[in-house]
């Protein structure tokens, strides 16, 4: 095995760059869950952003108007999820399955006569010297804008959550609707909200692994990148900065492991490359199985609520 | 403005009405998606519902109709016990690989035997990986509170690269010439899981979906397991009062889904498939999730719903090859068929009022 040829600024910037899908669409994921929905359709809906934001790449020529497609067509997914469990009260569990078996058919759908064709480049951001600072440079500051946007969403999020009222009513919401629901706060429409926002962040995932990471449009791109996202968020124990090291924690072991395999280990390569859900598995056990019920859930995750007056 | 009101106890008429209602509004939008991609809509719903069993090729198809029915009933019967409960295995896809790599490789170790009593082995290996694939949830669920949903679902890709390692490796065929897949089970008939009546498609997973089928009324609605699975899904803490304990159940139902993926997983790759290859797993594992919705988690609605489901399957392949819809339309077209029917069943709890009125 050659170790040698593995360079660690190369390694840890391609980490940011490996971690940006599951970071947004666990962040995104995470608000849904904190205003109680639990949807597990993240893997339908980032593939759904993936497509659409490829597509459009293509016809546009913009890597930022293909973005902004992702975003569109996650959210849009996510708001068949939104009428399905808060209009008409479905089990949120089934009706995330069916959203990501949907995605999944759907995404294979529109892809049709897009294999095998390049998107455009998304652009470096430009920040001059810095780039040029031995090691650091590298790491830190040659990366295009989502990597950036991806770390200000986390530390936003974060801010949001703890410190403004919006925050403050979604968590009441994730926590108590009935509460919620008596202070006047319009539940229903909260939790539509925090759901859209979840798919857009899921499709803004998708389309930056096929517009950067791939980068090109194969059925089923996504592969499991959102189930592992669903899984950072119960390893993130619902804060975001902790989403932020769960997902450059993956990021960094799916990197590795794709290194070992190219640097030639004597580790076969199927066994490398199950780790990343092997490791999934381990970090679940290991987050949940802590002192009592610790692990910091929403109240009313999962529970639909229906005001009987 | 329209208001949902609670109703008492759920209609026994909208019990039965939704799945009928949600098949005809797939169809109607399915329809539409199928008009927007060029095809006429009526041939093409004509092509995937009405031909297999009636039209022109039907003495072929409806033989595969049961090659389609079989694993998805088996596992749908398996995955109801556990959805009923509240007990999420959606991991079936990769018991399924498990089982069928378990039971083909005692199969294959015995070749080239010509005693048919190797079968026996075969089903237990097929029924004994599945369960145990499935152990891993449910044991992590019941040790350490880990959500089974993820788990089971993550290992599902685990499975996947088991099966490639085992199609290109320790399941190789030696006398393949390189190529990746085992041995074929139609060339081992000691081993193999023929067609048991020419042309009708039933093989030995067939026979074991209907029993099983059987099986499972009897359970739910005349063994205490049954009402016990019932309970903890309809009122979880009077299913504690009743002294049922919520971990037993996971493992038993967790054990029962994923040992009946495994059998049919076995069966499949010994009859059908007829060897391990690298993508001889065509998702039924995911697609009976819809085929337990469809059939109400009822195990004689299971059995209607995996004909159902296998229609659409040999349909669009009718579809695909005939008319040139992509396969991916299918698909498109189960997925949908799951929301229809999750979102028609409010109205079995619910009764729609116009708000204001009395």
């Amino acid at each position: 095995m050659d170790f040698g040829s593995i360079n660690p600024a190369v390694l840890i910037a391609s980490l940011m760059v490996a971690s940006v899908p599951i970071m947004l669409a666990a962040l995104g994921e995470l608000v849904a869950e904190r205003a109680g929905v639990l949807n597990l359709g993240v893997e339908g809906m980032m593939i759904m952003g993936a497509v659409c934001g490829f597509i459009i790449t293509i016809q546009t020529e913009s890597a930022f108007a293909g973005f902004v497609g992702g975003a569109l067509g996650g959210a849009v997914l996510s708001l068949f999820f939104a009428f399905l469990t808060q209009v008409l009260l479905a089990n949120q569990v089934a009706t995330g399955l069916a959203l990501t078996m949907f995605g999944l058919g759907m995404s294979s759908l529109m892809g049709q006569g897009f294999n095998g064709l390049k998107p455009v480049q998304t652009p470096i951001v430009p920040l001059g010297p810095l780039a040029d600072i031995p090691f650091f440079g590298r790491v830190l500051f040659a990366h295009d804008a989502m990597v950036y946007f991806s770390i200000a969403m986390a530390g936003l999020l974060w801010w949001v959550l703890k410190s403004t009222r919006i925050g403050l009513i979604l968590r009441a919401v994730g926590e108590s609707h009935e509460a919620a629901h008596a202070l006047g706060y319009k539940v229903i429409r909260i939790r539509c909200a925090a759901i859209a926002f979840g798919g857009a962040m899921a499709g803004l995932g998708g389309a930056y692994v096929s517009l950067v990471r791939v980068p090109q449009w194969v059925d089923g791109i996504t592969a499991g990148a959102g189930w592992i996202a669903l899984a950072i968020v119960v390893f993130a124990a619902w804060k975001p900065w902790r989403v932020l090291i769960g997902a450059y924690l993956f990021g960094g072991i799916t990197v590795l492991q794709l290194n070992l395999q190219v640097a030639g280990s004597w580790i076969p390569v199927e066994y490398l490359s199950m780790s990343p859900y092997l490791i999934t598995i381990l970090v679940l056990v290991i987050m949940s199985s802590g002192k009592g019920r610790a692990h910091n859930a929403p109240a009313a995750l999962g529970q639909n609520f229906h005001a009987s007056r | 403005m329209l208001r949902l009101e609670k109703r008492p106890n759920p209609s026994q008429f909208w019990l039965f009405a939704t799945p009928v209602v949600a098949v005809i509004l797939t169809m109607f939008f399915g329809g539409l998606l199928f008009a927007s991609m060029g095809t006429n809509p009526f041939t093409v719903i004509k092509t995937i519902f009405w031909d297999p069993v009636f039209g022109e090729f039907a003495f072929y198809l409806r033989g595969q109709l049961l090659v389609k029915a079989g694993p998805l009933i088996l596992i749908a019967l398996g995955l109801s016990l556990g959805f009923r409960a509240g007990i999420w295995n959606i991991g079936a896809e990769g018991q399924y690989i498990i089982g069928a790599i378990c039971g083909a490789a005692v199969g294959l170790a015995f070749y080239p035997t010509e005693s048919r009593l190797i079968f026996i082995p075969m089903i237990a290996a097929g029924l004994l990986g599945g369960w145990a694939w499935a152990m891993i949830p449910a044991i992590l669920k019941t040790r350490f509170n880990t959500n089974e949903i993820l788990v089971s679902l993550m290992l599902v890709y685990v499975a996947e690269t088991i099966l490639a390692k085992a199609a290109t490796g320790f399941l190789k065929n030696p006398e393949g010439m390189g190529f990746p897949g085992s041995r074929n089970f139609s060339s081992y008939p000691a081993a193999a899981n023929p067609e048991l009546i020419a042309g009708s498609g039933l093989h030995w997973g067939g026979v074991a979906a209907i029993v099983i089928g059987g099986l499972a009324y009897v359970l739910l609605a005349r063994h205490i397991i049954g009402f016990q699975i019932k309970l903890s899904g309809q009122a979880p803490r009077a299913a504690r009062f009743h002294g049922v304990s919520p971990n037993r159940l996971v493992v038993l139902c967790m054990g029962i889904s994923g040992a009946l993926a495994g059998l049919a997983g076995m069966f499949e790759v010994t009859g059908p498939a007829g060897q391990i290859t690298i993508d001889f797993n065509v998702g039924y594992g995911f697609t009976a999730i819809i085929v337990a919705f469809l059939g109400r988690l009822n195990p004689v609605g299971i059995i209607l719903a995996g004909l159902i489901m296998a229609l659409t399957y040999v349909g669009g392949e009718m579809a695909s090859t005939n008319l040139g819809l992509p396969s991916a339309a299918i698909q498109v077209f189960q997925g949908m068929l799951l929301f229809f029917l999750l979102g028609v069943d409010v109205l079995t709890n619910y009764r729609i009022r116009m708000a204001g009125g009395k």
